[in-house]
């Protein structure tokens, strides 16, 4: 039996006005599982992300969740399902942290149901998942941005959805706030179970961090499968123009890709 | 800026919510000082009245003061009460909704466009068809006024629209169409005959002078019927204050919640402005100093209203009695008394 596929984008075209980005493109998503989707700038990675979170209406074919149509299913009750974490989000000047996650519960609350017994503890148990209890009165701008791109995934995490798209969440972070961030995906995945779809720039932290990994070049999906079947040196070639050596890495064993140069056209 | 909050959680069965206990008391307290200044409005002008001529003044048709004060000052003080709070309630939304505090419904091409055509209506037909400017004073100009506003505000908003809204965009587009409005008016003033042009002056630079009930009813059915609507999309607003994906991602349809609060916002300014012109600062203070007093996140609706209306009679107050018998028009006095206010208010926090 093959397994539930949670979000299917099927032959969509996507693009801003005039601007196609992405022509054709067929994906699905399985439960349970993190899949990343990598590729150079400009290939389309974050606006197919758009397009499967609804952030962006598919100019053609269709984006499945569940098995339905995702435009046809009211954006509130989507919001129940499937959370998204934007592009380096910004937040109003002053919010706090406590303020920021207790956002998350906006699909679940209606003007008589401003703040249930439910809401205060879906949003106590995010910010312990992602260890920012102790800073929940603090504002957001005097995080560090590691804690800040936490705060930002335990909003997505007290909405209470089992999918969770993820677009870059590690830009303008350090190593070890990338590191930090990618252990609290793996840990909402395999505590939790839920079904991870994330946008990575650095393919050695994609490879060690997924289970599948998709890789895109000019809005194009060039492959699909384990970091093994997707990180070649082949593939590194055809989709990064890099010339690169590929070992295991020494701690995950996982593909780690060493840059020699980049190919000349 | 602190917006740390003290909110107390309010739970009957399922029905929940969450009260900000100082936005509450700032509002409540606001609601009293309107009560007063009301209650000083009655008292003061051309014929000072004890607080007892006052009360038979209100209850008592046979008193002398009767006609004094219920079809003078008490329809007037009303006008006034209400054109503030629908300003400052209209800025307040349109605030949020740029991300912007220097937002209010001049940006977004309202008061304007009302004063293009209440100019344009006042001159066009003043002395060359003499017999009409007496009907375009009681009933012309603020239909004027709410065709002009709600054109303005069709051109901004058709303008700054490009596959969705964005609250820069707004701002950057109403400022352009405010600065073409504002030039076409002053090129109005010049054409025109003097007479004329000094009437359509008091009037664009805002007056309560001489508003009886036929401006305090279109005002207060706007406000009933406008105040619930708004303050049911507050929840919807406080989220638009995000960028719009994150809105998105929290199940808001974003570009409909936002086109029905500035629908909101521009009827309640559009209203506002027909009864009483073109008030100046009520829109853009009223929310900022309520959101400082509140010390919250946003500018809180229905606490930015009272402070609208609380600003505008004290402004009323002073503009008939100050330099009495000479009148100045609210709308002068309006920016006189918000502007340093709130300068203080933003210095306190500074420091």
């Amino acid at each position: 039996m093959s397994p539930e596929v949670r979000l299917q984008a099927t032959d969509v075209k996507l693009g801003y006005g005039d601007r196609i980005v992405v022509d054709g493109l067929d994906l699905g998503v399985e439960a349970g599982t993190v899949t990343t989707i990598i590729g150079p700038n400009g290939c389309g990675k974050s606006t197919l992300l758009r397009a499967l979170g609804r952030l962006l209406k598919p100019q053609g074919g269709e984006v499945l969740l569940d098995g339905k149509r995702i435009d046809k299913i009211p954006t509130r009750e989507v919001a129940k399902i499937l959370g998204v974490l934007p592009q380096a989000p910004t937040a109003p000047e002053g919010l706090t942290v406590a303020d920021l996650v207790a956002r998350g519960r906006h699909p679940h609350q209606t003007w008589y149901r401003q703040w249930s017994s439910d809401d205060e503890g879906a949003v106590a148990a995010a910010l312990d998942m992602t260890g920012l209890a102790d800073l929940a009165e603090r504002p957001l701008d005097e995080l560090s941005g590691g804690q800040r791109q936490r705060a930002w995934i335990s909003m997505a995490l007290a909405q209470g959805t089992d999918l969770l798209l993820l677009d870059e969440p590690t830009t303008f972070l350090d190593l070890a706030h990338q590191v930090e961030v990618l252990e609290l995906v793996r840990h909402l995945h395999q505590e939790a179970g839920r079904t991870v779809v994330m946008v990575l720039h650095d393919l050695n932290l994609a490879a060690r961090y997924a289970d599948r990994l998709v890789a895109m070049r000019s809005g194009k999906v060039i492959a699909v499968g384990s970091p093994h079947e997707v990180l070649t040196e082949e593939l590194l070639g055809e989709v990064f123009e890099l010339d690169a050596k590929v070992i295991e890495d020494p701690v995950a064993g996982t593909p780690l890709v060493v840059p020699i140069r980049p190919r000349s056209h | 800026m602190p917006t740390s909050e003290i909110a107390v959680s309010l739970r009957v069965g399922t029905l929940s919510w969450r009260l900000r206990l100082r936005g509450v008391a700032i509002t409540v307290f606001g609601l009293a000082v309107l009560a007063l200044l009301m209650a000083l409005n009655m008292r003061i002008g051309d014929i000072e009245m004890t607080v007892a001529e006052v009360i038979a003044g209100t209850f008592d048709q046979n008193s002398p003061a009767h006609f004094i004060i219920m079809e003078l000052r008490l329809p007037r003080a009303l006008t006034g009460a209400l054109v503030g709070a629908a300003l400052a309630l209209s800025g307040a939304i349109i605030q949020s909704i740029a991300r912007n505090p220097l937002a209010s419904p001049e940006i977004l091409g309202v008061t304007t466009g009302a004063s293009v055509m209440v100019v344009a209506g006042v001159v066009a037909s003043g002395s060359v068809y003499g017999g009409t400017s007496g009907l375009l004073a009681t009933l012309g100009i603020p239909a004027l006024s709410l065709l002009g506003g709600l054109i303005g505000a069709a051109v901004v908003y058709g303008l700054a629209w490009r596959r969705g809204l964005d609250g820069y965009r707004l701002v950057l587009v109403g400022i352009g169409v405010a600065a073409v409005f504002t030039n076409v008016k002053f090129w109005l003033l010049t054409v025109g005959d003097v007479n004329d042009t000094a009437r359509a002056m008091v009037w664009i630079s805002g007056s309560l002078n001489g508003r009886g009930w036929e401006h305090v009813m279109p005002t207060a059915l706007a406000l009933a019927v406008l105040v619930p609507l708004t303050l049911l999309g507050t929840r919807s607003l406080d989220a638009l204050r995000f960028s719009d994906d994150t809105v998105t991602s929290l199940g808001v349809r974003t570009n409909l919640a936002r086109a029905l609060m500035i629908l909101a916002a521009v009827l309640l300014a559009a209203v506002a402005t027909a009864s009483a012109g073109p008030i100046a600062f009520v829109a853009l203070a009223s929310p900022q100093i309520a959101l400082r007093l509140a010390r919250s996140g946003q500018p809180p609706l229905l606490c930015s209203a009272v402070i609208g209306g609380v600003l505008t009679t004290a402004a009323d107050l002073i503009a008939r009695t100050a330099f009495s018998p000479l009148e100045l028009p609210v709308g002068i006095v309006t920016a006189v008394l918000g502007a340093p206010y709130l300068i203080h208010l933003i210095w306190r926090a500074r420091k």
